[in-house]
């Protein structure tokens, strides 16, 4: 075998520790947010739900479950944001505070497009 | 009995444990020869022709085309593309800039204006254009057709006026017969022009390179060399180039900055950013597909790049300016051969040739 390939093999070992070390962050921090906030998921380079409703005041956390970075944002006037890009296993939230209809992207992957519809 | 009975069965165990220990060697030694194991961020691969675990890097057939016209849209788009008829001088066409034999690019750093003066960007090279979605390095633009008559309208490019193209186009006995047989019931108008361009656009396809007919599972195709820089290029550890350069067409049909010196210029290409106002896109370009991109030199928008070298160059430093850097770009850490193997697979991945007849397209004018 030559070296490249071992170092293959140790790549593999290396990835496994890190996505058990993810999984267990995962578990932390989504305990202490899932239970309060929906969650919409960034996968395969897709937002997990294409529309979600939700009232003015209410959250919503975006989880970034790629092995990439994803960076969610708005330029709705119901709610401008950029959530910055952040990696796999984290996520960050955003709260409606005005009713209206929200377009939301990631601006690194313009085909990944939601709506979330606030009211009152 | 029994002794002998509880000695066999030591002998037993032995010959099983010897058994399995030969066998593991074995399975070791066939992982190492068949089949090279690497974890990917997207997937595991299996580095062998025609193994399912590839199937990603197949490209997809694409929608069968959904005008009526077939084969005579796209022959009236080649011709247009090839004729000078499109420029308000008649100095220029299309593959002016886009020349079939250097991948449908121009060789240039950035792409000569009207006046010969050069322009901001660097011609893109027009391979697989069909799998795309949004067009030009800024994506600007969502359609093909759309995207077609930029170029013919804008001042510095071919600088035309949209009355005086259809009155010439009618007054040719050629395109007034060819565009009325495909459109019998409207006036000839410009839209007409960016449809057959795009269908032409849409037959550029670079389907069947080296790599292709491995992933399809012809052995052989493939040198070593070529094998070891595709595992290069998949591994997150190491040319981590296939997050963003991404199966099946290499590219996530994303944007990112990627760190050239040019962004670090007093008043450098915003890119992205004038389309979506959003930091991260601050100086990010479109990910560009890769086939055939041994034929498109020199590279990156501003075309920096002279040779593929020199592009693995710009990756090994993780970029020159870090402000506003993608996240995924990192210093690589890559020996000799690992670079020259990504090169040979940036080869493998092209074709030698563009398998187009210029001189048919030229004939017709
Ligand atoms: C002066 C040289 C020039 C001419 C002439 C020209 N182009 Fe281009 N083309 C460019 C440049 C430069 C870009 C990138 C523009 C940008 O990103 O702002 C481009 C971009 C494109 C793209 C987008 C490719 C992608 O991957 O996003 C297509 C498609 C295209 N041109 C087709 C055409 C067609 C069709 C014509 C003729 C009507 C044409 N071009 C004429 C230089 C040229
Ligand atoms: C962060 C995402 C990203 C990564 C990682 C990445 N690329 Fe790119 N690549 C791009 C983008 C975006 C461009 C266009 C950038 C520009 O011109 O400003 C590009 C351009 C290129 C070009 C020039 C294409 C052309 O038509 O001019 C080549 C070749 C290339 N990349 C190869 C690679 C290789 C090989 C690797 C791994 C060592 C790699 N890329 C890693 C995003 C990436
Ligand atoms: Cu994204």
């Amino acid at each position: 075998m030559n070296r490249w390939l071992r170092e293959g093999d140790f790549l593999q070992m290396k990835t496994g520790i890190r996505i058990s070390v993810i999984f267990v962050l995962s578990f932390f921090v989504g305990h202490l947010v899932a239970d309060q906030l929906p969650v919409v998921g960034q996968k395969d380079k897709k937002f997990s739900v294409e529309r979600l409703a939700v009232k003015v005041g209410e959250s919503v956390s975006f989880a970034n479950e790629d092995p990439f970075f994803h960076n969610v944002f708005s330029l709705s006037p119901a709610a401008t944001f950029d959530l910055g890009s952040y990696p796999q296993g984290e996520s960050r939230a955003v709260t409606f505070k005005e009713a209206g209809e929200v377009q939301i992207e990631c601006a690194i992957h313009p085909s990944m497009q939601m709506v979330i519809e606030v009211t009152e | 009995m029994k002794v002998q009975g509880i000695k066999n069965a030591h002998r037993n165990v032995g010959a099983v444990i010897i058994a399995t220990v030969v066998a593991c060697g074995v399975i070791v030694e066939n992982v190492g020869r068949a089949e090279i194991r690497i974890t990917e961020g997207v997937g595991r691969y299996i580095l062998e022709a025609g193994h399912p675990s590839l199937a990603e890097w197949k490209l997809p057939p694409l929608a069968p085309a959904s005008d009526i016209h077939g084969n005579a849209l796209t022959d009236l788009g080649r011709r247009l593309f090839f004729d000078k008829i499109l420029s308000a001088d008649k100095t220029r066409s299309c593959a002016t800039c886009h020349r079939p034999e250097l991948g449908w690019s121009d060789g240039l750093p950035t792409a000569r204006g009207l006046d010969g003066k050069p322009l901001a960007r660097a011609t893109p090279g027009l391979a697989n254009v069909a799998y795309g979605s949004l067009f030009n390095w800024d994506g600007r633009v969502a359609s093909l057709e759309e995207q077609a008559l930029g170029p013919v309208f804008s001042q510095s490019e071919m600088g035309s006026d949209s009355e005086e193209l259809v009155a010439r186009l009618e007054a040719d006995r050629f395109y007034r017969e060819a565009f009325t047989k495909l459109f019998p019931n409207q006036p000839l108008n410009e839209k007409q022009v960016g449809l057959a361009l795009a269908a032409f656009e849409r037959t550029l396809l670079v389907q069947d390179t080296r790599f292709d007919r491995w992933v399809a599972g012809e052995s052989g195709v493939l040198t070593d060399s070529e094998i070891r820089g595709f595992g290069v290029f998949i591994d997150p550890n190491r040319g981590s180039c296939g997050t963003c350069h991404a199966p099946p067409n290499f590219t996530d049909n994303g944007f990112h900055n990627i760190g050239l010196e040019s962004f670090g210029h007093g008043n450098p290409d915003l890119g992205r950013y004038k389309i979506r106002p959003v930091r991260l896109m601050r100086g990010a370009f479109k990910t560009p597909p890769l086939r055939n991109i041994a034929l498109s030199a020199p590279y990156f928008h501003d075309g920096s790049a002279a040779t593929l070298e020199d592009v693995i160059e710009h990756y090994r430093t993780g970029g020159v300016v870090k402000e506003n850097l993608s996240p995924e770009m990192k210093v690589l850490r890559l020996n000799a051969r690992e670079k020259s193997d990504l090169v040979a697979f940036l080869k493998a991945i092209s074709n030698s040739h563009v398998n187009f007849s210029t001189e048919l397209a030229l004939e017709q004018q």
